[in-house]
């Protein structure tokens, strides 16, 4: 029986999802130099129209209909095919189309996080190919076995849950990122030149953009405009704050002065912590994961990115696969089946160590496929085209060398 | 005192300053020009319609050594560092220069333009 009220919340919550992509390339390309702006933003602008056309001919099927062994549907869905304004099997108070359009956008967003990572040298050809691949060997098999009917890490055998996409989105892009950016090698001159961010009030506003959209991202997960929804809202805007305050507070501490791109950072870091757990932990516990998800993200940036000298450049890995690990663990240790009965167990800190290792496993799993499915997209790529440009290229700026296009025409120079 | 302007490629900039540092000249001003020569531009495309860009983006580096034999030691350094072969690799000039004064110590001549500790 469709409700309007609960469509009505998941459409409007499907748009702000949407609106995520946009404001990821304003936080992305602030932080670039502005030799690459156009390229770095176009990495997110590219996947709105490459993600919506897969989507809607291949992925919600692949992702959604049927099962096939927990891994993957089937392709009954394809191109739409069957998918109507009644409810489905996922939710059965709003229109199938609804939550296809709500996945759609999560299906958007995954690929544009990783380009984080590969900023600065990565040919747009090798990235448009990548992320055509990825999208098939890591995202759909990736929703079907965590939110799929019977996935393999969901109710189909390993009972963990993932409210939002802790594990679907941001371990997968996060780790997926990591290994791309090792195989891609450093921007020429790293460590030796400055990296300045090009435009911090872009990236402030990036990040506000993003904040906003993540209300639709885990309040909408709910699926149902209901006290559950609520909830997330609740624990997103905890985590958020809570980890905006303890990153300026790293920032204090270690360099003397709060940065508004730290604050940012922050916030986003935040956000991803929550994502797994928005629907499953206390709003009490929402402080304390997004209180603690600033100074593990911090860590890894400042020091073990340094000391094991990979180029994640815009720390794709550092926010997103580090938050979104801890987010999962934290999941297992707050999670209560009392707020959400999907849980089938309370959390670690609740007695009870199942749903703890429950999550452990999900991700282990969830780093083992986003490590195989970009190993062998990136073999796949190579076969078309190289993956970096060419020294010059890079010195010129990807802007010109691949877009032939300049984002400040009145202004030149070395940054 | 002989000064040196040297007209070069954007992404030569690293190499050239690398090259100065080599040959112990620390003394540089860097500038962000415009300018046309041989070189033709590039198109842009807007929205499908074609913009010519004339104006290239260059990097000027500025020097002042001491002799001729130093002058001459700097533009074969930064010619070398940046050559391509193509055109729009730039232009080095050199001229006379009267008189330099270091503000720190009011010193004049060559005597201003030398390291000091």
């Amino acid at each position: 029986m469709i409700d309007t009220g609960n469509t009505g919340f998941v459409l409007l919550c499907a748009a702000f999802v949407f609106f995520m992509t946009p404001g990821l390339s304003l936080f992305y390309g602030g932080l670039v130099r502005r030799k690459n702006v156009v390229n770095t933003m176009m990495s997110s602008v590219f996947l709105i129209g490459v993600s919506i056309v897969l989507w809607v001919l291949f992925g919600y099927s692949l992702s959604f209909s049927g099962n096939i062994g927990g891994i993957i549907g089937n392709l009954d869905w394809f191109g739409m095919n069957g998918v109507g304004m009644e409810p489905g099997p996922y939710a059965d108070s709003i229109p199938n189309l609804a939550f296809a359009c709500f996945q759609m956008m999560f299906a958007i967003i995954t690929p544009a996080l990783i380009t984080g990572a590969t900023a600065g040298r990565m040919k747009f050809k090798a990235q448009f190919i990548f992320m055509i691949l990825w999208s098939f060997i890591v995202y759909y098999p990736m929703a079907h076995m965590v939110w799929g009917q019977d996935g393999f890490l969901g109710t189909g055998f390993l009972h963990s849950v993932d409210f939002a996409g802790g594990n679907v989105v941001h371990i997968s892009s996060g780790v997926s990122a990591l290994v791309l950016c090792i195989i891609l090698g450093k921007r020429e001159g790293y460590e030796k030149q400055s990296y300045r961010t090009h435009n911090i009030p872009m990236v402030a506003f990036g990040a506000a953009v993003l904040l906003f959209g993540w209300f639709g991202f885990n309040a909408g997960s709910a699926l149902a405009a209901d006290g559950l929804a609520a909830h997330a809202f609740m624990t997103t805007a905890a985590s958020c704050a809570a980890a905006i305050v303890t990153w300026m507070l790293m920032d204090v501490i270690i360099s003397g002065k709060p940065t508004l791109i730290g604050a940012a950072t922050g916030m986003v870091a935040g956000l991803v912590a929550i994502t797994p757990g928005a629907g499953f932990v206390p709003v009490w516990s929402a402080v304390i994961i997004g209180a603690l998800v600033s100074p593990l993200c911090y860590v890894m940036i400042s020091f073990a990115k340094k000391k094991f000298g990979y180029d994640d450049a815009l720390d794709a890995f550092g926010c997103h696969g580090i938050g979104g690990m801890w987010g999962g663990i934290a999941t297992g240790l707050f999670g209560l089946s009392s707020i959400n009965s999907v849980a089938e167990w309370d959390g670690l800190v609740f007695g009870d160590w199942h749903l703890f290792a429950a999550q452990v496993l999900s991700i282990v799993i969830t780093i083992a496929v986003a490590i195989v499915g970009t190993l062998i997209c990136v073999a796949i790529t190579r076969l078309f085209t190289p993956l970096r440009v060419s020294q010059r290229e890079e010195r010129v700026g990807l802007d010109i060398s691949e877009h032939n296009e300049t984002a400040y025409p009145s202004f030149n120079g070395l940054d | 005192m002989i000064k040196i302007e040297a007209i070069v490629r954007e992404d030569r900039f690293e190499d050239v300053k690398q090259a100065l540092q080599d040959i112990n000249v620390h003394g540089i001003t860097v500038y962000q020009v415009m300018g046309c020569g041989t070189q033709k531009g590039y198109t842009e495309y807007v929205r499908g319609q074609k913009v010519d860009i004339t104006m290239l983006p260059k990097i000027k580096f500025e020097i002042v050594v001491s002799t001729d034999a130093w002058a001459e030691k700097t533009m074969d350094a930064i010619q070398k560092a940046a050559y391509t072969g193509m055109p729009g690799d730039g232009k080095i000039f050199a001229y006379k220069l009267d008189n330099a004064m270091r503000i720190r110590t009011r010193e004049t001549g060559p005597e201003a333009i030398q390291p000091r500790d």
